[in-house]
Order: C-alpha cells, then sequence, then structure tokens
C-alpha cells in the first residue's frame, strides 16, 4: 500500500467482525479488499465495526463516501472484484448497493438508544468510543452523589432486559442502603436462550459501553469489584470484552480513581461452563464462586446477600448498557419513550425462520405484526408464518391471531405470555407444535439445576404424558394431567426455568390443539409437519 | 491415564493452573478451563489435585466438573463440531443437519472411529437470525445446509 507518489488519501471501508457477519463469511470479504488493495491502484482502510444488525444483509460492506457510509450488500468474497470494478469506493451504482446505510427504511425507522453506537464504530477504539459520545454519562454520574444517580436511574423507568423486567432502580437503592464493606457489580452475559442475541451483539460491537454502564452501577451502590459472567459459546465476544477492559484500565476508565475521580473499579471476566441455567441470576452467582449452577431459594434477594454472600447488583448487559444513555441525557428523555409502564425501548431480536432477521430496537408499544411481518417480512421458507415465540424458550408460542398485540410488559403478561427478553423466533406452517411443546419439557429436563422436584421431576413427567395425548392414549385424562403438572411447574418450581417451562406448553396447547391429536387417526393436518425434535433425545 | 503436554503430567498441569488463578475470587471455573484448554478434558487424576488445591472434598469438585456440560472427562476428536438444535435453528432446520450427521454415523456425542471429528449439540450459539448455526474447530458458520456440513465435518473449511 506504500510507495504509490501522490495516491489519493485512502477510503475507508467498514466490514462487520461481528461473528455473525463472520459466519457468512465476512472475514474473507475483509481479506479479499485486502488483497486487492495491495494488488490495485486504490489505498483502502479497512475498519472491522460491529454490525448495525441488520443481519440478513451480512456481510454488510459500508464505504465512506462526501454523502455518507454507502453500504452493499450481502457481500461474498467472489463479489469483491465485481464491486471495486464498478466504482464501490465511490459509492456507485451495483446491484448489491444499498444507500446511504443510515437512511435504510428498516433501520431509519427505528430509535437506537443502547445501540445507538453498535455498528457505526471500531469496537475497540477508545477514541472512536469518546469521538461518539463514550464516557458522557459516566462523567455525569461521577460528578453526582451515588443516592441521585439511583435517583435518576429510578426516574428514568428502566427495567431489567434480562426477562424479569424488575425496575432497575429500585434495585440499585437495596444494594446502596446496604452497610458498607465489599458490595459487587454483576453482569449476567449468560445469553442461553435461542432467538436472543442482543447481548453478544452490544458485547462484540460496543464493549466500552457495557464497562461504562457497569462502572456507574458500582460508582451508584458503591461496589469496587465486578464480575462479567459471559457464556462460553461466545467467545467473540469474551475476546472483545477481555481486550477493551485491557484499553480501559490502561486509560483509566478502570482501576483506581476512575477518570480522576475517588472511585476505585475493577471488573473481571468470567467464562460460563454451558449451563442454561446458570443465566438464572442466583445460579450464576454460585458459578462465579466456583460451586455447581444451582439455583438459590429467595430471599434473601442477592441485593442484600449475594455474590460470597455480600450485596451484589446484578444485571443484564443491555440493562447496564442503557444505563449511561439515562445519566448522560436524563431520566425524562428515556422515559418519554415507551407506553404505560414499559418506558424507554426494547432490543428486540427477530431470528429463526424469518427474512429479514436482525436487531429491530423501538419504543414498547410496537406490535408483533409489525415486527413478523413489517420489518421481519414474513418466513424465509417464503411459507405463510404459524407462529412466532417471544422471548425465549420459556415463552409463548402465539398465532398471527395475536400479532396485534402491542410489545409491553403488561399487555403481554394479561395475553398468557411474556416480552421477556424480546426475542421473536419465528416458525413457518410445518412446525409440529406438539414437538414443540415436548422439547420445551425435553429442555428443561436436560437443563434443570436439579434443586427442586417440579423442575427437575415434572419437566421429565411432562415429556411422557405429551408422549401419551400424541399417541391417543387415554387423551382426555393425559390432558387434565399435564394441566395439573403445568400448574404444579408454575407455582412449586424454585425459578424460572421449571417456573416458565408451562408457557410454552400450555400455548401450544391452547392455539394450536389439532396438533396435539391422536397421530395415528390424523393424517391430514400434521403430513406437512415432519420439523421439530419429536423423539430426539437431548441429555 | 497420564496426558503428556511439554513437561506437564496432569498434576503438574493442574498445580500450574491454580497457581495461576491464586489471587482470584471463586477460581474453581476459570482453573477448569485452563486445564481442559491444555489437556483436552479433565481427567480423572486431575479431581484430587483440584481438591488440595483448593481445600474441598473429591466429591464437591466432581460435583463441579459433572454439572457443567463443556467439561469433558476424556478429549474430543481433533475437530470438535457442534451442531445448534435450539428454537431458532429448529425452526430453519436444524434436525435435518442432525440427520445428515447421522447418516454419516456421527449422532451427537460421537467421534469419528479415526479420532478426527466429534459432532456434538448446542443449545444456541447466538446467531439466531443466520440459522441453521454449526460451530467447527471454534469457528461459527451460519446458514449451514446438509452440503456444507459434510464438509465441515470432513474437515473442509473453505466455502
Amino acid at each position: 500500500m506504500s510507495g504509490k507518489d501522490a495516491a489519493p488519501p485512502a477510503v475507508t471501508v467498514y466490514v462487520p467482525r461481528d461473528s455473525a457477519a463472520r459466519s457468512v463469511g465476512a472475514d474473507e470479504v475483509a481479506d479479499a479488499l485486502r488483497r486487492a488493495a495491495v494488488q490495485g491502484d486504490f489505498r483502502l482502510d479497512v475498519v472491522r465495526n460491529g454490525s448495525r444488525g441488520l443481519l440478513w444483509l451480512e456481510p454488510l460492506v459500508e464505504v465512506v463516501t462526501p454523502h455518507g457510509r454507502v453500504g452493499y450488500g450481502p457481500v461474498a468474497p467472489s463479489d469483491v472484484e465485481d464491486l471495486l470494478a464498478s466504482g464501490m469506493l465511490d459509492g456507485a451504482g451495483h446491484p448489491l448497493r444499498l444507500g446511504v446505510v443510515d437512511r435504510i427504511p428498516w433501520l431509519a425507522r427505528q430509535n437506537r438508544v443502547t445501540f445507538a453506537r453498535v455498528g457505526v464504530t471500531d469496537p475497540l477504539s477508545p477514541d472512536d468510543y469518546v469521538a461518539h459520545g463514550g464516557l458522557a454519562g459516566l462523567r455525569a454520574a461521577l460528578e453526582r452523589p451515588p443516592a441521585d444517580v439511583v435517583a435518576e436511574v429510578t426516574a428514568s423507568g428502566l427495567r431489567g432486559r434480562g426477562g424479569a423486567g424488575f425496575p432497575a432502580g429500585v434495585k440499585w437503592k437495596t444494594v446502596l442502603d446496604c452497610a458498607d464493606g465489599p458490595k459487587f457489580v454483576c453482569c449476567n452475559a449468560d445469553e442461553g436462550d435461542s432467538g436472543t442475541f442482543a447481548d453478544r451483539m452490544v458485547m462484540e460491537g460496543d464493549p466500552f459501553l457495557l464497562i461504562e454502564g457497569m462502572t456507574i452501577a458500582a460508582h451508584a451502590v458503591g461496589a469496587s469489584e465486578g464480575y462479567l459472567y459471559i457464556r462460553s459459546e461466545y467467545p467473540d465476544a469474551v475476546a472483545t470484552m477481555r481486550a477493551a477492559i485491557a484499553a480501559a484500565r490502561e486509560r483509566g476508565w478502570l482501576g483506581d480513581g476512575v477518570l480522576g475521580s475517588s472511585l476505585d473499579f475493577d471488573l473481571h471476566v468470567r467464562v460460563g461452563g454451558g449451563a442454561y441455567i446458570c443465566g438464572e441470576e442466583t445460579s450464576m452467582l454460585e458459578s462465579l464462586e466456583g460451586k455447581r449452577g444451582t439455583v438459590r431459594a429467595k430471599p434473601p434477594i442477592p441485593a442484600v446477600e449475594g455474590l460470597f454472600g455480600r450485596p451484589t447488583v446484578v444485571n443484564n448487559v443491555l440493562t447496564l448498557a442503557t444505563v449511561p444513555y439515562v445519566l448522560a441525557s436524563g431520566a425524562q428523555a428515556y422515559a418519554d419513550l415507551g407506553v404505560g409502564r414499559s418506558r424507554g425501548t426494547q432490543v428486540f431480536q427477530l431470528g429463526g425462520n424469518i427474512a429479514r432477521g436482525g436487531i429491530v430496537e423501538t419504543a414498547f408499544g410496537v406490535t408483533l405484526r409489525e415486527l413478523v411481518e413489517d420489518y421481519g417480512g414474513g418466513t424465509l421458507s417464503g411459507r405463510p408464518v404459524r407462529t412466532a415465540q417471544v422471548g425465549g424458550p420459556l415463552g409463548a408460542y402465539l398465532p398471527p391471531s395475536m400479532f396485534d398485540l402491542p410489545m409491553d410488559y403488561e399487555a403481554f403478561a394479561e395475553a398468557g405470555a411474556m416480552v421477556g427478553h424480546g426475542g421473536v423466533v419465528v416458525f413457518d406452517e410445518t412446525v409440529d407444535m406438539a414437538a414443540q411443546a415436548r422439547f420445551a419439557m425435553e429442555f428443561c429436563a436436560a437443563e434443570s439445576c436439579g434443586k427442586c422436584t417440579p423442575c427437575r421431576v415434572g419437566s421429565v413427567r411432562g415429556v411422557e404424558v405429551i408422549d401419551r395425548i400424541v399417541a391417543g392414549r387415554d387423551r382426555d385424562e393425559n390432558l387434565a394431567l399435564l394441566e395439573d403438572l403445568c400448574d404444579l411447574m408454575t407455582d412449586g418450581s424454585l425459578c424460572a426455568m421449571g417456573g416458565l417451562t408451562p408457557m410454552p406448553v400450555r400455548s401450544a396447547l391452547t392455539h394450536f390443539p389439532d396438533d396435539f391429536l391422536d397421530r395415528g387417526s390424523d393424517t391430514g393436518a400434521n403430513a406437512l409437519r415432519t420439523g421439530g425434535a419429536r423423539g430426539e433425545g437431548t441429555a | 491415564m497420564t496426558v503428556g503436554v511439554d513437561d506437564g503430567s496432569v498434576e503438574g498441569v493442574v498445580r500450574r493452573a491454580a497457581a495461576a488463578h491464586r489471587d482470584q475470587r471463586g477460581a474453581l471455573l476459570p482453573v477448569l478451563h485452563c486445564v481442559q484448554a491444555e489437556l483436552g478434558c479433565v481427567p480423572q487424576e486431575a479431581i484430587a489435585v483440584l481438591a488440595d488445591e483448593f481445600n474441598l472434598s473429591r466429591a464437591d469438585v466432581h460435583g463441579v466438573v459433572t454439572f457443567y456440560h463443556d467439561f469433558r472427562r476424556e478429549p474430543a476428536g481433533r475437530t470438535l463440531v457442534r451442531i445448534c438444535r435450539a428454537e431458532a435453528c429448529q425452526a430453519l432446520g436444524a434436525e435435518r443437519l442432525v440427520a445428515c450427521a447421522r447418516e454419516a454415523g456421527l449422532a451427537p456425542g460421537e467421534t469419528r472411529a479415526d479420532g478426527a471429528v466429534t459432532v456434538e449439540q448446542v443449545f444456541c450459539l447466538g446467531n439466531c437470525a443466520l440459522g441453521p448455526s454449526v460451530e467447527a474447530g471454534g469457528r461459527l458458520y451460519g446458514r449451514v445446509d446438509p452440503a456444507r456440513l459434510g464438509a465441515l465435518i470432513d474437515g473442509r473449511t473453505s466455502s
């Protein structure tokens, strides 16, 4: 690239380093661009950004032009030569040209708060972070006493984004009010639910944001040590967070006297062991202590007796990553978004059999239909949508007749469903709902920590009962038994694993009863439905 | 079975890993990851050494090792192929991939006779908008069809 006299300035080209983009060839595209630049008479700087979250367009290559960042995608390595010949570096036309990325309607319609920087910046450049408004929240927080910071978070209406929706400020106040001595801030990044990937994308795409959020939490509650528990299935997120933490220490954003203040705070990454249950907060704390990830009975709540028995803030990645905005822009700016008691934005994640999957961050109140049909464009297979599961493996399966439900915590709860963390998984008409219900029980049986009986044994019995129903054996009695079992698991389980597994089961039964008819006498409706996990062992 | 890695007996590897994490709170999981990274598994002989290092009973250490799916008692094949079978990938035919692996004689959990490859199932790799997803040799692949899976199992990683 050197030695070219009077060469024009290098053109900046962004190619995402997000693992979703890499899974469909982003590394190979970046290599092809660099190789072409060595051979050609032009210069380019390849910057590896996070992903914009328009995942069906990955690898999405962006070229910096005087008119903005022009996107091309999805780009295969074999497209690179043709793109360059067509004048991609000037933002010229090509069948893969998407226009200025910020103006793509799918993105322009969103309201990106937590995801404002993801995909825009180089995730591991502290300078880029600050140039795009980073640290404003932490600086504002450090100028105020802890109680003020907690009050601001409470006033914003920010609720835990991990699924339960507990007000973050209330939790923080409990920890702040505990007597002095060691306190901890723990970030739950054990994003094990299928259909969710926003935590991963924040960690890979804007890691300093999470560090900033955790540091604000530390100041607010008086903690000096933080743990970030990342699942082992996310090696890129682990590597990115570790590199960002090292860079933050170097800049004085972590360590003794954060940003010249009196706050001492350091942060450690811990990697999970492939146990789904460790996404449950008390199980995660056990795991952080080096033990089996079994669930603890509550009370005492972690805010009072958490990690190593000390007062502990446990929040999800998105919750902590939203805190800097609240502090930088004020509680009111955040609370002005949303509906009812669901304030602010939610980061919806569209996945499964969907034509245009990815991240849709928008104010609460958007309907499921807008997400699945307008943003998502229906199924990838082109067949009609049969159901969407909202809120992860423990969320309800909803039929299209219910897609006009507004996405807010209370409206969903009333309908026997949950918004949870905002994951939406779409299935087409080939799905076998009895198999999905069976899978929910089977998954619970495999992943139960084993501490409480309703979850450990109930899930095994649930698989057996569903098998008998579908086989047409004592159908009415077994349907009644399944109802009874679901009641028991809901009311008697120690945590949400056993407590919510009945939700997908019951919703499948309620909305898709035909799928549970005797297979022997039913040759029509289920002929199509060969998918699902029926009969497959998970353990 | 004593797995030799450089100068290290199992005991040596475990004690070095424990020493490297001495200043960390609740360090058993990081140490287990470290041991597995070096030895490819957490062998039975490691249990007593870990118990000694952490001042725990062998039963306690055994309980932790066996609780987490990640820690294996024997090394996997040289390439580990993990097929995602969670809901989002189910919606796009993950079961078809599992069936293909099975046809190749590699049901989830099986290692090929020559030790080249182990196939496992996994529940969510965080690539839910670009499924079905497979992880092979530590790398994530999206939109995997049976042909691609066959290539990954055979160690042909280029597309």
